[in-house]
């Protein structure tokens, strides 16, 4: 990231934070207040050791004034301590909360195109971890940093004032722990990459282990795969050790300076005690700024990657808050859709260098059954994210019943139709709730009726809680067949003017098929359908075949006239018959 | 938790010096504060430069030996908690190889991989920190007060009832807290999994205009996160003032004792010091132990999600006793007959059965097809055939033994195996084909890839049957991987081949030549084919019609195209009658 980059972030960052300008001042203020006070106790208890100096010699008055405004202080620091803490955590915490909503509102408007083609994981883990670094290394990192400065210059401050010659020892020699520190973790830096290289391997390993553990089992192959497991571990094992221990040398190193700063500073400021150049009690204060004084150096230099780590946290979900939104502008609202739907001259493609649709034209009258038929990869899902806008066509028009798409509300075009993919997909909720989706005021008796129409109801009241089973990727397997029938069987309980169905059945066995036929006969009747089928006989019933390769549709008629025509499609019907016969 | 410890007790020495090194270590740190106590009150007070140079080379001293101690503390606490949780690693590797195909489901593949990663790694870390620190942080605040006692016993009862405040303060805010950082742990992991199963489900969400629910159920679950951090954090934004002010309020009292201490001639101007020094260490070693009660309190739900993973049932399939000879392997042109009775089975233990009442005789040799719908049960009978899983009523015996009387890994030399997705594991060509044990050699590799039509294939790679597998299989095709699932199954020549609707990638040709090669097999093995198409039970010697669990037709093709309606619809709605008759 380079640096103006970086300060757009910041700046961006700024006036996301400007809501909470006065709780980030009133932490400011609490933060530089407990730097003061912490800093005027080591100089009070000196204050204090000096009015204890022998039998009578006591200066009872100075000591009790000492120890009130020691006991002031302490209690002053209490509440400013507390304060920020709280700010801060308030803060932190609301921060990473409208973050994680505004990027998943974003999520549910964001162009499919971004969806489709971007990991999925990646922006689970924005939306997750980042906003969490973001805002803990963010605001944790400007509390300490700001306050690890603060301390230090306060530190160097009281000490000078005690003594300067002591002072400078310790001002000097400090840094030499933390170059030390650095030294060590330099060259431990390469057991952890080793480590990390072996720990990713034992982990494919067992990830292909688990997968394949029913061939594992099958072959009986367990024990020959704990031993090649347990060479991997052996290692993983030898190269932790040595990561751990030799990073763990790093604070015993450091420890070993500082004590040695400390020997130096008791042997000086004994020395020039004597010489009545500092009290004892002065020298007291200064011990114990020398033993804190390094701390503030360690936490510093983490923050920086820190902060620079929070930025660039930030930087990704400022990408996803910004991403491109659907186009949702139509006002046009739809009644009584008869279901004719017409394409005009149109051209669409995923990526602006690769021709796909192009000048397609199609008219479907109401209640027509489409069928769309090609080889893999040649757009024949493409025709159904054009028809719901998951993708918006570059050029041409398509309308429903006279109306271009786009003049619609895109909630009430998709509402329009009934969809079933290829690619089932269920909520982590019961069956139940899983099939109301499409219509929430469902009974339970309608439930039941659909699923015993798609075959589904004998499965789930095999299920461990029948309808209220949880579907969730742990301990309910169902098979793809079995996901597939549910999801016919929620569209079957709210049935749209339209419908399409993609692979709709491409996991059910053709007896169960068929068993369901009369449902799926029932679901069209009077429906405009687009159906994307491979099946012979499904396509056949249709009454208009679409043939599609390379993106454009190249045959279009009934399954006889285009059997007569003796071209693409003529062609794979004999060969898929001659297949599904042989 | 408690198995943790049994692992330690391997490296109990080490486990016991570790400690022992950090607290010696801890013991030159108490020093530290008597030494300076004596410069001020000997060397400054006597003006006795001489001393004062002593003082600071033992003071040089405690810190070299501190350092070498801590550093072979360092290490031990290193190597207990690296070994310890490789053990743990392996043992549960070893675990979860043993656990039944049903228990794995049930527990979820991602999470077996979490536990033997993350979950085990938090362990590593948390025996690691507690031998450096558990026990040295309340040593050093025993110490300390023990030295405050040595110093000046009056004084020293205000160290007493510091200690005791602060460990009730810290006892109750982490009382208050720890649990509830568990359930931070559990909101923030609905947050993720609403985040990705709403852009699984992006398509249908936007279909079915799920937007608003989405966005708003979302946003409860935020808000319930961030309601709890800010609570919690409430409270443990006390910790670090309140233990603050009860040792500095403990150091204002302790001077103000001491004060007459000295002025009645106790103690001298450098013991105060001493004092003030050893209640600092103590507020010190109090914020590291409250730290380290944290990471703990991480690690012990991590270490009893491993426990509770190796208490699980290895296997409950019914072994007796470890049959390894009687079915003959290779050589004889004998397998024996495998006999179905009665075999009922349910997954989940309930009443409803997922396979109800089978019956049947397999004669040595012969083909069996078994067809039926999604969810009927083939799959599930061959399962049990193997031995996979125990069979809930009924019994199945190959040559008159109950399989479950088989050593399991005699019985996978016995079966091949062709599972219904193509899987094969990173290595090499040769290293899957050697996958059941049987050790062959390159003519018996390249005999199987022949019989499965993979030979072409395989030799065209520069490799030949060395060329390199990638995880998955993913530098094969489909087909390519289909095929090499099949030669697998049919390397060592096993007695009962089952194929598991495992030709559904290949072409048309490829599975013709495939059916034929297999049909006739030298060593004459018993085929079970299981199917959804009719076309691939056609010539079997008998059929066996599946619906829903129940047999409803067995027999071969030309009996059940006669009697048994199920199996009529299955052929019929690959054959549409006009098109059959024309045959």
């Amino acid at each position: 990231m380079n640096n103006k980059s970086q300060a757009n972030i910041l700046n961006r960052v700024l006036i996301e934070l400007k809501s909470y300008g006065i709780q980030i001042i009133l932490s400011i203020i609490c933060a530089l207040a407990t730097v003061y006070l912490t800093l005027r106790i080591p100089i009070l208890t000196g204050k204090a050791v000096d009015c204890i100096v022998a039998p009578g010699e006591i200066d009872y008055d100075n000591l009790i004034a000492v120890l009130q405004q020691m006991a002031v202080t302490v209690a002053a620091t209490f509440f400013t301590q507390w304060i920020m803490n709280r700010v801060n955590n308030a803060i932190t915490y609301s921060v990473t909360k409208s973050l994680r909503d505004r990027a998943f509102k974003k999520l549910q408007h964001m162009k499919l195109s971004q969806i489709d083609s971007h990991p999925h994981g990646d922006y689970v883990s924005r939306i997750v971890s980042d906003a969490d670094t973001f805002a803990d290394g963010l605001l944790m990192g400007f509390t300490q940093f700001f306050t690890g400065v603060l301390t230090i210059l306060g530190t160097i401050y009281f000490m000078l004032m005690i003594s300067v010659k002591i002072a400078l020892i310790v001002i000097i020699a400090t840094p030499l722990s933390l170059l030390l520190a650095k030294f060590i973790s330099e060259k431990t830096y390469k057991f952890f990459g080793e480590q990390a290289k072996l720990r990713g391997t034992e982990t494919s390993y067992i990830e292909e282990m688990i997968t394949g553990k029913n061939i594992v089992r099958n072959m009986d192959y367990e024990s020959r795969a704990i031993e090649e497991f347990e060479t991997m571990n052996n290692s993983l094992r030898d190269a932790s050790m040595k990561a751990t221990f030799y990073s763990s040398t790093v604070n015993p190193s450091t420890r070993l300076i500082n004590n040695i700063i400390y020997a130096a500073v008791g042997v000086f400021g004994a020395i020039m005690a004597i010489a009545g150049g500092i009290t004892v009690g002065g020298l007291t204060s200064f011990l114990s700024y020398a033993s804190t004084y390094a701390k503030p150096f360690n936490e510093i230099s983490g923050v920086i990657t820190e902060f620079q780590n929070a930025l660039a946290c930030a930087a990704r979900l400022f990408e996803m808050i910004d991403a491109e939104v659907e186009v949702d502008e139509g006002e046009q609202s739809l009644n009584e859709i008869e279901g004719n739907i017409e394409f005009k001259d149109v051209f669409f493609s995923y990526d602006k260098n690769k021709k796909l649709i192009e000048n397609l034209n199609l008219s479907v009258k109401s209640g027509q059954r489409i069928a769309i038929v090609g080889p893999t990869g040649a757009g024949k899902s493409t025709i159904i994210n054009l028809l719901m806008r998951f993708y918006d066509i570059d050029k041409g028009q398509i309308l429903i019943d006279g109306v271009d798409i786009r003049d619609i509300p895109i909630n009430d075009l998709r509402q329009s139709f009934g969809m079933v993919l290829q690619e089932t997909w269920l909520k982590n909720a019961s069956v139940k709730d899983n099939l109301k989706m499409a219509n929430p005021n469902a009974t339970d008796e309608e439930i039941m009726e659909a699923a015993k129409a798609t075959y589904a109801h004998s499965f789930i009241k095999r299920m461990p809680y029948g309808y209220d089973t949880i579907l969730s990727s742990v301990g309910v397997s169902l098979s793809q067949g079995q996901m597939q029938l549910l999801c016919i069987t929620r569209v079957m309980l709210n049935i749209p003017p339209m419908l399409i169905l993609d692979e709709a059945t491409s996991s059910i066995d053709t007896r169960t098929e068929q068993k369901i036929q009369s449902a799926f006969n029932k679901m069209m009747k009077g429906r405009t359908t687009f159906i994307v089928a491979h099946r012979l006989s499904t396509i056949r019933e249709a009454d208009v075949i679409l043939f599609v390769k390379d993106g454009s549709i190249v045959e279009q008629g009934s399954h006889k006239e285009l059997l007569q025509k003796n071209g693409f499609y003529a062609k794979l019907y004999q060969s898929q018959s001659k297949e599904e016969s042989a | 938790m408690s198995f943790v410890l049994n692992y330690l007790k391997k490296y109990k020495i080490k486990a016991f010096l570790a400690p022992l090194f950090k607290m010696l270590e801890a013991v030159f740190e108490l020093l530290v504060p008597l030494v300076m106590a004596s410069i001020i009150n000997k060397g400054i007070a006597t003006s006795d430069t001489h001393y004062i140079i002593k003082m600071s080379g033992v003071l040089l001293l405690l810190a070299v030996v501190g350092l070498m101690f801590s550093i072979t503390a360092q290490y031990f606490s290193a190597y207990v908690a690296v070994f310890t949780a490789a053990e743990i690693r392996q043992a549960l590797f070893a675990k979860i190889m043993s656990l039944s195909q049903g228990t794995k489901e049930k527990i979820g593949e991602e999470v077996l991989t979490t536990r033997i990663t993350n979950d085990i790694n938090q362990i590593q870390n948390a025996i690691n920190m507690v031998l450096r620190l558990f026990l040295r942080s309340p040593f050093i605040v025993g110490g300390a007060i023990v030295m405050a006692f040595i110093v000046d016993i009056k004084s020293a009862f205000i160290f007493i009832l510091v200690v005791a405040l602060l460990s009730i303060i810290v006892y109750f805010i982490m009382r208050y807290t720890l649990p509830r950082y568990k359930t931070i742990a559990a909101r923030l992991e609905k947050v993720l999994h609403a985040v990705s199963e709403n852009l699984e489900g992006s398509r249908v969400l936007r279909a079915f205009c799920q937007v608003e629910q989405e966005k708003s159920g979302f946003e409860a679950k935020t808000g319930e996160l961030a309601t709890m951090q800010i609570n919690t954090g409430k409270i443990s934004a006390l910790l670090n003032p309140v233990t603050y002010v009860v040792v500095n309020l403990g150091i204002v009292v302790l001077i103000y004792v001491a004060m007459h201490r000295v002025d009645n001639g106790f103690i001298l101007q450098g013991d105060v010091v001493a004092l003030v020094n050893y209640m600092s260490q103590i507020l010190v070693e109090l914020i590291k132990l409250a730290n380290l009660i944290v990471l703990l309190m991480k690690a012990f739900p991590s270490a009893d999600r491993v426990q509770e993973l190796m208490e699980m049932k290895s296997d409950e399939r019914y072994f007796d006793n470890k049959l390894n000879d009687g079915l003959i392997i290779g050589g004889s042109n004998n397998p024996q007959a495998i006999s179905i009775k009665n075999v009922s089975f349910s997954y989940n233990g309930t009443a409803d059965m997922d396979l109800e009442d089978i019956s049947l005789e397999i004669p040595a040799g012969s083909t069996l097809g078994i067809i039926g719908g999604t969810g009927s049960g083939k799959s599930t009978l061959l399962k049990l055939l193997n031995h996979t899983y125990d069979v809930t009523k009924g019994a199945i015996e190959i040559g008159g033994t109950n399989v479950n009387q088989f050593d399991d890994s005699y019985l996978a030399k016995c079966f091949g195996i062709v599972p219904q997705k193509a899987y094969l594991f990173s290595g090499t060509v040769r290293s899957n084909m050697e996958m059941n044990g049987s050790e062959p050699d390159d003519r018996e590799i390249k005999s199987a890839l022949n019989i499965a039509q993979a030979l072409d294939f395989v030799e065209a790679k520069d490799g030949g049957i060395d060329t390199e597998v990638k995880g998955k299989g993913a530098n094969f095709s489909g087909g390519q991987r289909q095929r090499l699932t099949i030669a697998r199954a049919l390397v060592g020549q096993p007695k009962y081949i089952m194929l598991d609707d495992s030709a559904s990638a290949l072409d048309l040709a490829t599975e013709a030549k495939l059916k034929k090669a297999l049909m006739n097999l030298p060593w004459h093995p018993t085929l079970i084919i299981v199917s959804q198409r009719a076309s691939s039970v056609l010539e079997a010697d008998q059929i066996l019609v599946l619906d829903d669990g129940k047999c409803v037709g067995l027999g071969n093709h030309d009996k059940l195209i006669k009697d048994c309606e199920t199996y009529q619809e299955i052929y019929y709605c690959q054959y549409p009658r006009e098109e059959a008759v024309n045959e």
